[in-house]
Order: structure tokens, then C-alpha cells, then sequence
């Protein structure tokens, strides 16, 4: 009988503890597929972060490091200088990468460092149940911004893929959306590339991926999709920011 | 092979490049600037890595992934730029990640000064960040002992799976002495099946500091405190001096042990029954060993350059069997032998009256 569909070998059998309508799960499965697909699951050695994926270590099928909240990059580059031939990767969300973890994603993305970045942007700390994010958007109601998040109190949302493409050292850097299956099977390309870059020696390369949070968007998952797609794509345009291997074949 | 007039710093990055470390990452901070300014030179000379990080936060958090794959590694700060390193010290220890761990002490609190200082005592010895862990802590005093000590703290930190601190200061770290490396270095390569390597043939490892389970939690609390009580079993270490007569022991650790053996050899000369008690160790203290010396004929005088953070453990290990008194100096200043020779000679005087 042909095999049409399988559990990718980079996820463990461990139930997933994300809530239903969460795209995380996809987004695992989606890096896992990737790992799988280059072959490198026994060469690769992930770094969980601090928020909703802060579990990754006990769902993908690789060596893993669990790192403080948003020093993933940091733990990444420790792991990939000394162990410059094996394949690493973060994973982290908004809050992490684009708040507490601002600097060491800069400077990780500023050296060239030879790793991958997966950055999960949900627009709300999930994990903490709910509170505003660097990347929450304007009037976006959260547990810490009540009335929506107002400019004048609080700023504007971050753009992370347009702040780091002003850098000479990322080599990849995309951003794609998980609401729908269209979408799903771009971010799994993408996602393959910026491991690719990796293998290749390229350097730096991310991957955000626009996911929902149903519990603390207060929204079904099926209305989280449309949202995702109606506010926060105008707002976090998808597409390549950066790819020098395009810019090579010019 | 021949002694080298070398800064202590130099000579603490030469006898960790030598005890097999790969890895260096820092952050710049006076009065340490000399180990990472080693390291950058020679390190990727003889097969290691060095980078700059972009602050003292995340040339920890480095030293956590580098050490998760079982590689020697270490960095080295000075007193606020140690106080960053906290948080990441603390997953060091919960994750068991051998590392060596550099304190160039200055003065504080809060940006301080760049003189010496020993007021993070307190931070080294008692956990500094958050949770309940320990560090093995070494106390040189000298360049030669800036060199073994390191040396040293590789092999504690892979034997115990324990992050190490070397506690120097600036003057230790400043200064040049003759110091001798061991022509070849027997480095005691361990073992380390638990290190992220790339899973080949085997179940993943995972490195991790998270447990939500409480009753999970307890256990590994209960199997850390266990680790560091057969830590203070085996590794304590300390030097003592003129103590079988003595009538006043002096109690001291790093460039404060220096002046106080200094100011005892005055003593000395004007009849005066002083000796030295000086751990090395600072965690395990040396509280069985102080405190066998604890007897009612005798009193302790403690030297520190701090407001009085090592005499809380000397109270411990004393626990009031004979008169502790306290000489210090702070903001960078250091004692002379003579200060504390005046305070010796008060105490035993007045004791006469």
C-alpha cells in the first residue's frame, strides 16, 4: 500500500499540550518535515524558548536545548561555534524573539550567525495568558491593553522580517502565514529554505510565521483564521524580505 | 619549564586554553579585559573559539549552548556585568552544564568603581540568582594560583557537572608574578553521554531547566542539594599558616589574604602569636576545618575588602566559641599590613587589659 501520509520521524509521539485551534502544531510538523526531508534529524539540535512552544524539546525528535526566555539565539550560537557542521535552529514566538530577546536576535541576525530562526508572531503572549506583544497590532484588545493598544501609550507593532533586512548578515528571511492550507504548504517551503541556507553555509535565516491564538484572542478557531488573514496580513505583509541566493542568481 | 612574568588575568586565559578550553565568549569590563583580549589572540590558535557577545546576558546564555554539547567553555566578567550574568547562571547549574566562570572582582554597588573590591561574596558563595543552587567557588591569591585554580575549576566543573566561579579581584587580575604551567597538562577528559550532540543512534538528549510538576520539581531539587553536600565532602580546600600557636588567627581569602599574611609576618617579628587561616574554596567554605580552630583561648580577626560578607560564614563556623572581630576596607580602597597590624595589636592588647 502506498504511504500518503505519516507522522514526520523529527516529532516525538508526545500529545501535544496546545490549545485546539493553535497553529503551532502545524508549525512543528512543518519544521519536522523539513528536517526530515534533508535528512538531517540525527545532525540537528533544536533550541526551545520561553512561551507557548517552551515544550518543543519534548515534541521534536532531535537533540534539544531549552533556553531563558529570549536568549535562544544566544544559546543557538554557543551550540553552532563549537559544533560548526551540525544543524541548529530556534524556535520561538513574539514575545521572546521581538521584546525580551530583541538584542540577541539582532546580533545573532548582524553575525551572519549560521543558524535558523522560526519565529512564530501570534500578536499576544499566550502562554501568560494573553498580555500585549511587541507585535500585537493597534487596537488589538489583550489582557494589558483593555481599551486596544493605543500608539500613544504603547507604540507600533514591530515588523521584525523589515527590521532585520536592513542587516548585511541574514542570507534568508520570509514571512509567511499558517491560516490555510495554501499558506501552510508556503511556510513549509520556506521554512525547508531557511534550513537549507543553513547546510549551504549561508548564514542567518528566519522564517515568521503569522499564527493565531484562539483562547486569548477570545476568538473560535475558525474566526482566528479569517482575523489572521484580515488584520494581520495587511499589517505584516507575506513575502521574501531576503534571500541572497536570489540575489546571487541575478 | 620556566617560570613566565605574566598579569594574573594572562595567566588565567593561558591555563584555561591549556586545561582544554574551546570556547570563550565576553563581554568587555575592567578591570577582566586582559583574559578576553587572550582568548581572542590565541584561542582560535590552538583550535577553540572566541567570540564577543553583544552583552553579558547573552555571552552566558553562549556559554549555556556550548556547554550543552559537552564542550569546555568559559567566560569571565567583573562584578555588574557578573550581576547579568545571574539568570544565566542559575539555568546553568538547574541544567548541570559544566562551565568555568571568571569574576574579576571590582568595587560596588551599582557601576561602583573599576579598584578591586570583594563585596560579591555574597553573590558567589549564597547562589546570586534566582532558586536554590550553589556554585563550587575558588578563591586564588595568587598569578600562580589565577593559573592552577582554573586549571582546576575544568576538571571540578566536568567531575561535579557544576558551573565553577573563580572569585579573583583586580588587583590579582592586574598584577604580574612568576607563574609555571605544568609542561603537559593531563587534561581528565569525561565522559559525556548527556551532551546535545546531534542525536546519531541514539535517543535525543535534552538539555532543560523546566519542570512544572512540583512533586518532579522537589525530587530534582532534592538530588541538587544532594550533589552539593558530596561537593562539600570532597572539595574543600583552604591554607593555613602559624596556626598551631597562635593566639589571633587571621581569616582571609584573595588579595585580602595577602595583606593579612603580610601583616602576620609583622606580627610575628614583634613576638605577637598571629597566624592565617585562608580558604581557597569559598563554597564549600572550609567550616569544619575554621572551626576546629575555634577554641576559647583564641579570637579570629577576619580581613576582607568588603562590609563583612565572608564573616557571616565565619560566625557559622565558629558559632560563638570564641571572639570574632571584623577589619575592612571598601569603594576600592585596600588594608595595608599596618592598618591590620594596628587592629591586631588592639585586639590582643585589650585583651591583657
Amino acid at each position: 500500500m502506498k504511504t500518503v501520509f505519516q507522522k514526520p520521524e523529527a516529532l516525538t509521539d508526545v500529545t501535544m499540550h496546545y490549545c485546539p485551534g493553535c497553529t503551532h502544531g502545524v508549525i512543528h510538523r512543518l519544521v519536522a518535515e523539513a528536517i526530515d526531508s534533508l535528512g538531517i534529524r540525527e545532525q540537528t539540535i533544536g533550541v526551545a524558548s520561553v512561551g507557548c512552544s517552551v515544550f518543543a524539546y519534548d515534541y521534536f525528535n532531535c537533540d534539544m536545548q531549552q533556553a531563558a526566555h529570549g536568549r535562544a539565539p544566544a544559546v543557538a550560537t554557543g551550540i553552532k561555534r563549537v559544533l560548526p557542521d551540525k544543524m541548529v535552529f530556534t524556535y520561538q514566538g513574539d514575545g521572546d524573539l521581538a521584546s525580551i530577546g530583541m538584542a540577541e536576535i539582532v546580533h545573532a541576525a548582524a553575525r551572519g550567525e549560521n543558524i535558523s530562526v522560526i519565529f512564530v508572531n501570534n500578536a499576544i503572549y499566550g502562554m501568560t495568558s494573553g498580555q500585549m506583544a511587541p507585535t500585537t497590532l493597534i487596537g488589538q484588545k489583550t489582557a494589558t491593553s483593555p481599551r486596544g493598544r493605543s500608539v500613544s501609550e504603547t507604540g507600533y507593532p514591530i515588523k521584525m522580517c523589515e527590521l532585520l533586512a536592513t542587516l548585511e548578515g541574514p542570507s534568508y528571511l520570509a514571512r509567511v502565514s499558517s491560516h490555510d492550507p495554501r499558506h501552510i504548504n508556503q511556510a513549509g517551503r520556506a521554512i525547508k529554505k531557511a534550513f537549507e541556507m543553513q547546510q549551504q553555509g549561508k548564514g542567518f535565516a528566519m522564517v515568521e510565521v503569522l499564527s493565531t491564538c484562539s483562547v486569548n484572542w477570545g476568538m473560535t478557531p475558525v474566526d482566528s483564521m479569517t482575523w489572521l488573514a484580515e488584520n494581520m496580513i495587511p499589517y505584516y505583509p507575506l513575502g521574501v524580505y531576503k534571500d541572497i541566493t536570489a540575489e546571487e542568481g541575478k | 619549564m620556566a617560570k613566565t612574568l605574566m598579569k594574573g588575568n594572562e595567566a588565567l586565559a593561558e591555563a584555561a586554553i591549556r586545561a582544554g578550553c574551546k570556547a570563550f565568549f565576553g563581554y568587555p569590563i575592567t578591570p577582566q579585559n586582559e583574559i578576553p583580549a587572550y582568548m581572542s589572540y590565541h584561542l582560535p590558535l590552538r583550535g577553540g573559539v572566541y567570540l564577543q557577545a553583544e552583552s553579558e546576558v547573552s555571552a552566558i546564555n553562549m556559554v549555556y549552548g556550548a556547554a550543552g554539547t559537552g564542550t569546555r567553555v568559559m567566560t569571565s566578567s567583573s562584578s555588574p556585568g557578573i550581576s547579568l550574568k545571574q539568570e544565566g547562571i542559575s539555568y546553568i547549574a538547574a541544567g548541570e552544564l559544566p562551565c568555568v566562570i571568571v569574576n574579576v572582582v571590582r568595587c560596588g554597588p551599582g557601576l561602583g568603581g573599576i579598584h578591586p573590591g570583594q563585596g560579591d561574596y555574597f553573590q558567589a558563595v549564597k547562589g546570586g540568582g534566582h532558586g536554590d543552587y550553589r556554585l563550587i567557588v575558588l578563591a586564588p591569591g595568587s598569578v600562580q594560583e589565577m593559573a592552577d585554580l582554573t586549571t582546576l575549576a575544568f576538571d571540578l566543573a566536568d567531575k561535579w557537572r557544576n558551573p565553577v566561579m573563580i572569585l579573583s579581584d583586580g588587583i590579582l587580575g592586574q598584577m604580574m608574578e612568576p607563574v609555571e604551567f605544568a609542561s603537559n597538562q593531563d587534561i581528565s577528559e569525561v565522559e559525556k553521554p548527556w551532551a546535545t550532540t546531534g542525536a546519531v543512534g541514539r535517543k535525543p538528549n535534552v538539555i532543560n531547566t523546566l519542570d512544572i510538576i512540583p512533586e518532579s520539581l522537589e525530587k530534582r531539587n532534592y538530588e541538587l542539594i544532594a550533589k552539593y553536600e558530596e561537593i562539600k565532602g570532597e572539595e574543600i580546600r583552604w591554607q593555613e599558616v602559624g596556626t598551631e600557636d597562635a593566639e589571633l588567627i587571621l581569616v582571609a581569602y584573595g588579595t585580602s589574604a595577602r595583606v593579612a599574611r603580610s601583616a602576620m609576618e609583622l606580627a610575628r617579628k614583634e613576638g605577637l602569636k598571629v597566624g592565617i587561616f585562608r580558604p581557597i574554596s569559598l563554597f564549600p567554605f572550609p567550616e569544619t576545618q575554621l572551626g576546629a580552630l575555634a577554641s576559647p583561648e583564641r579570637q579570629f580577626l577576619v580581613v576582607e575588602m568588603s562590609a563583612g560578607q565572608m564573616l557571616e560564614d565565619v560566625r557559622l563556623a565558629v558559632e560563638g566559641r570564641c571572639p570574632i572581630h571584623f577589619t575592612n576596607r571598601l569603594g576600592g580602597m585596600v588594608p595595608t599590613p599596618e592598618e591590620v597590624l594596628v587592629k591586631i595589636k588592639g585586639i590582643l592588647e585589650g585583651r591583657g587589659n
